[in-house]
């Protein structure tokens, strides 16, 4: 069976793309295909990445100039469409300014960046990104943003909830859902949500940094193997 | 100088109002055989300025080695390069931007970022790491905490911004940089070494071109007016002469510039940043040994009505200078559009060396390359001793004194200070993970560890400076910032490869301060010698004085490591019955030390003593013992002495865990063993398992050693006869001492 | 015509503002009592050339909306004279 081709998106900005392309190339199974901001086709990808940076330098608000650019059209047909789209820190930031999913990101609580090295619990695993881990399953990423605090309002928040589409949220070293292990502010803590039909996630977490026992992690091969399947 | 007019005569005011000497200036009207117009005068005052021309140290830069089979590129170009094998070099450099921090902290510590990665990437090399060793005055100040913020917050947000992992570094807080804040970034890079690029101007007739940014009156005389002189009161208004960062046109700068060199279509690049059009311009036309001829209409503007002498000033940031292949224009355009990236032609190189600048067609300078580059003044002298050491060194507090100390309260105020703290207030400002290559990040060991990709083996980097320890033994504190590195980088299990230096210090016009200069790089040559680790690239900078003083000399090293295998890195595990080893003779020197500034608040004593011989064989040692798995975790001793190591290490252990000390037996006065300075020394924690084979081994070695004392699961630390604490109780105090005092509500701005 | 425009942007009532909070903060400490409400905002200006006040609006407005706000965190006001007027 010949490789599925994963589209990796770049923005002026991005610099994560190389990065998540490593991880997907990293995926049995999955070919990187890069996509160019400027262009209008898709190479026949079967599914899309949006990486994680500064698409634009994040000026105005984060990915709220990327949302714009001639690629995103086409993402957003493709998304609409049912195909699977991945978007991770910045890639979350634009998928919720072109409205894939709803809610935004704001600065941090904390009003500076933060990075570390961030358990996460999975609290759902009915879309195909998490498919591979076991509900309630603690991984660890690691966060590296400035505007990672999630907020919508209480109606969407609690639909969220009921469909399941809360996929990973902020916790401590034990699992438990604290305000001291809430790195951003984010609303219920919320680090990762799904679209309806699940096939599109957006996270500020990096399952792409976390690839490797080398570097501290590979809990974030699960995410980049649901992808691979959703997409094959 | 507001206005920069073309005609403004040449006076002896014009003169001097530019820095320059009224020898110097009969010197250029030497060297052009006519006086200059003032736009030559201005260019002058750039070129021959202490950050450029290193007129007061050039002379004895000369003395440090920077040769070795490692070495691929020495200084002299926009950075230096060391061989790690697999066909790969790392190109590495530091640099100061400390006068524009001191102003617009948050500009001038994200341009100073900003600068340091153009001077990696024009090589072609892609950054892959960043270090920043910053200096500031007592956190308790609310103008520090200002200057400690923003300062932080600038190079988390270029960097991060760029892509670029923020991987270590370090942060001293001292009164001496009360006024005057050290802001030192290093930045690494990695590349092939086809790919390696010079800054030169080659090849008469080649076009050269203006990449990036466009040109505004930004940073005007910032090189010669805020980096070669001291601050005053007045340096506040110097505001327009900080230039503004922007890290997004970086990144875009950082790919095209990389594409561009694959692609073969440059000859030469060279980043326009700190003086700008007229330096880069003249010093790739000198590494050709060529000619270069620009026509100052053609550059870019942000700003209508520029005259020459402000389009040749400006230090508008991203920017680069490009001499181009004649034939590979349309290949060079189509990169800066792919880029969204201005690319204009402004000149070409020259057969006549003669370095020439048009308005409009029209000559508004001429003068010979070698005039502004190869003859700057050089100014060396030798100097006496200065009062002030013996009279710091007599002031060191008597046996009773010292024993007068309690010491578990003195381990509390030590473990407290902000120098020796937790520094995760600061790093997690800082992405250290993109990139994904990141083995150890800051915090986690003495030294950051990344992976080359492709390879087997990692680099190993670190920081390190003390300007304590140079203020009272200029000499020794210049040879202990680079042994210090050395011990850093193989606590990770590293073998020291190169090292890049930054040098901060007063006005090198005094007597004073360049005795400490020329001392200071005397021990980095010394130690730099005996360790093996030429000095491949480095910066100067004078003149860091407020009007309380000049700062405590600080000569910064950054040094590359190399570990072959990756595989072969401390595993930080370990459990109660452990061993803790002690590599090195048992404490004493108190002097100049920690123990000394944060508990009774004094600068006294010399520096501890340096033993190179003894520096190479224990570091060695302690490799050696790393890379067969026999040490789990290692840490050198330094700040603090074996008390704040102990502690250091334990805080690193999984939680419960504690360390028992054990001190030497016959000590009256357990000072010296626990707070002692001094060098060669590490502490290891070695599996149980392991005891008898260490013990063997260093006994083989002829190494002072004993074994210091053992892990324990009751969750103290022990420190001998003098007491214990509670692990969690003392590591909240190292934890929270920054965090809690940033948390200040009173400083939001 | 050249018509001046300058776009107000604010986190919507209701919405946690942490850096309006902070300045609050700050400013109670320095010793300004009875400071309420702090919010920050972004202020945007530019020139835009077109025919037809209600034209223009309508355009600005669209900017608004789908650019230089969102509308899902924040509100937006603009003002607009004729350029030189």
């Amino acid at each position: 069976m010949s490789p599925v081709p994963i589209g990796v998106v770049r923005f002026p900005g991005t610099n994560c793309d190389q990065d998540v392309f490593d991880a997907v190339a990293a995926t049995a199974g999955a070919q990187p295909v890069w996509l160019w901001h400027k262009e209008t086709g898709l190479r026949g990808v079967r599914g899309i990445v949006l990486a994680g940076g500064f698409s634009y330098g994040d000026y105005l608000r984060a990915g709220a100039i990327a949302r714009f650019s001639p690629i995103m059209e086409r993402v957003i047909a493709f998304a609409k469409s049912g195909g699977p789209v991945l978007g991770i820190c910045n890639g979350f930031q634009i998928l919720a300014e072109a409205g894939l999913l709803p809610g935004a990101l704001m600065r941090n609580d904390r009003l500076t960046f933060v990075c570390r090295d961030q358990p996460l619990r999975v609290d759902s695993v009915r879309s195909p990104f998490t498919a591979s881990f076991r509900p309630g399953e603690i991984v660890r990423f690691p966060i590296a943003h400035g505007e990672g605090n999630y907020v919508a309002d209480d109606e969407t928040l609690d639909r969220l909830e009921t469909a399941g589409r809360v996929v990973f949220r902020y916790v401590d070293e034990d699992g438990r859902v604290t305000a001291a292990a809430n790195p951003n502010g984010s609303a219920r803590s919320i680090a990762g949500i799904a679209s309806e039909n699940g096939m599109v996630l957006g996270l500020m977490p990096h399952p792409d940094r976390a690839m490797s026992l080398l570097v501290g992690s590979e809990d974030g091969r699960g995410v980049f193997r649901g992808l691979m399947e959703a997409a094959a | 100088m507001t206005v920069a007019m073309r005609d403004t005569p040449v006076t002896p005011d014009v003169v001097a109002a530019h820095g320059l000497r009224p020898d110097e200036y009969d010197r250029i009207v030497e060297l052009l055989g006519r006086e200059p117009n003032f736009t030559e005068l201005g260019v002058f005052s750039l070129m021959w300025s202490e950050h450029c021309g290193y007129k007061y140290s050039r002379a004895w830069l000369s003395e440090l080695p920077s040769r070795g089979p490692q070495v691929v590129q020495g200084p002299g170009e926009n950075a230096g390069a060391v061989d790690v094998g697999d066909g790969l070099a790392v190109v590495f450099k530091m640099e100061s931007h400390n006068h524009p921090s001191a102003v617009e902290p948050y500009q001038g510590a994200a341009t100073g970022v900003g600068g340091i990665l153009r001077d990696v990437f024009t090589m072609g090399a892609r950054p892959i790491a960043m270090l920043d060793s910053l200096r500031f005055g007592n956190l308790d100040d609310p103008h520090v905490r200002y200057l400690f913020r923003h300062v932080v917050r600038g190079v988390g947000d270029y960097g991060n911004c760029v892509g670029v992992p923020t991987v270590g570094g370090e942060v001293v807080f001292d009164d001496s940089y009360a006024g005057n804040p050290l802001v030192n970034a290093m930045c690494v890079g990695l590349l092939r070494h086809e790919d390696l690029m010079r800054a030169t101007a080659a090849g008469p007739g080649n076009p050269v071109y203006v990449l990036g940014a466009s040109t505004g009156r930004d940073g005007i005389h910032g090189a010669s007016k805020l980096a070669s002189t001291e601050l005053s009161e007045d340096s506040a208004e110097s505001r327009p002469t900080v230039q503004i960062g922007d890290p997004f046109t970086e990144k875009l700068l950082l790919e095209a510039t990389l594409e561009l060199i694959a692609s073969g279509a440059a000859v030469g690049v060279q980043d326009m940043g700190a003086a700008g059009l007229t330096s880069s311009s003249s010093e790739m036309a000198a590494r050709g040994r060529t000619g270069i001829e620009i026509d100052v209409a053609r550059v870019p503007r942000r700003e209508p009505g520029m005259t020459p002498y402000e389009v040749l000033l400006s230090e508008s940031q991203e920017r680069m200078l490009v001499v181009a292949r004649p034939d590979q224009e349309t290949a060079l355009m189509a990169i800066a559009e792919k880029w969204d990236l201005p690319c204009t032609r402004v000149g070409v190189v020259t057969p006549d060396q003669e370095w020439r600048i048009l308005e409009d067609g029209d000559e508004v300078c001429r003068i010979p390359v070698a005039a502004l580059v190869d003859e700057v003044p050089r100014y060396a002298r030798e100097v006496d001793a200065p009062q002030y050491l013996a009279e710091v060194h007599a002031r060191m507090p008597g046996p009773a004194a010292v024993a007068a100390i309690d010491p578990l309260a003195a381990i509390e105020t030590l473990l407290s200070a902000p120098t020796i703290a937790c520094k995760r207030w600061v790093w997690e400002q800082y992405d250290h993970t993109v990139q994904t290559h990141t083995m150890l990040g800051p915090g986690r060991a003495d030294a950051a560890l990344l992976l080359l990709p492709g390879t087997r083996s990692a680099i190993a980097l670190a920081t390190d400076g003390n300007g304590r320890y140079t203020y009272c033994d200029p000499r020794r504190g210049g040879a202990l910032a680079v042994v210090e590195a050395a011990r850093n980088v193989s606590c990770v299990g590293a073998r020291p490869l190169a090292v890049t230096d930054c040098l901060n210090f007063g006005n090198p016009e005094k007597d004073a301060v360049y005795f400490q200069f020329v001392e200071a790089v005397r021990g980095i040559a010394e130690a730099c010698r005996a360790l093996d680790a030429p000095v491949v690239s480095g910066n100067v900078s004078f003149y860091n004085e407020s009007p309380a003083g000049a700062i405590h000399p600080t000569p910064t090293i950054g040094m590359v490591g190399l570990l072959e295998d990756r595989d072969e890195r401390p595993r930080g595990e370990a459990a109660g019955g452990d061993a803790v080893v002690l590599v090195g003779a048992n404490g004493s020197h108190l002097g100049a030390g920690c123990l000394l500034s944060e508990v009774l608040g004094l600068v006294a004593g010399r520096a501890p003593d340096v033993d190179l011989e003894a520096e190479r064989r224990h570091a060695e040692i302690v490799r050696s013992l790393i890379r067969e798995g026999l040490a789990s975790v290692a840490h050198d001793i330094g700040d603090g002495g074996l008390a704040v190591a102990a502690a250091e290490v334990c805080f690193g252990l999984p939680s419960g865990l504690g360390i028992a000390l054990d001190l030497p037996a016959g000590d009256d006065s357990p000072h010296g063993a626990l707070f002692g300075e001094d060098g060669a020394r590490y502490l290891l924690v070695v599996p149980a398992v392991s005891l008898v084979e260490v013990r063997e081994r260093l006994a083989a070695t002829g190494a002072p050693w004993r074994q210091a004392g053992r892990v324990t699961d009751d969750g103290r630390i022990g420190f001998g006869a003098v007491g214990s604490r509670e692990r969690n109780e003392l590591q909240r105090l190292w934890e929270e001492a920054i965090e809690t005092r940033m948390e200040n509500l009173e400083d939001q701005r | 015509m050249t018509s001046r425009v300058e776009v107000f942007v604010q986190l919507k009532e209701g919405m946690l503002d942490p850096q309006g909070k902070t300045l609050e903060h700050a400013l109670e400490s320095l010793g300004y009592a009875g400071v309420d409400g702090v919010r920050v905002g972004k202020w945007i200006t530019f020139e835009v050339q077109g025919e037809g006040r209600e034209a223009i609006e309508r355009q600005v407005d669209e900017m608004c909306g789908r650019l230089l706000a969102n509308t899902v965190i924040e509100r937006y006001t603009f003002t607009m004279r004729e350029a030189g007027a």
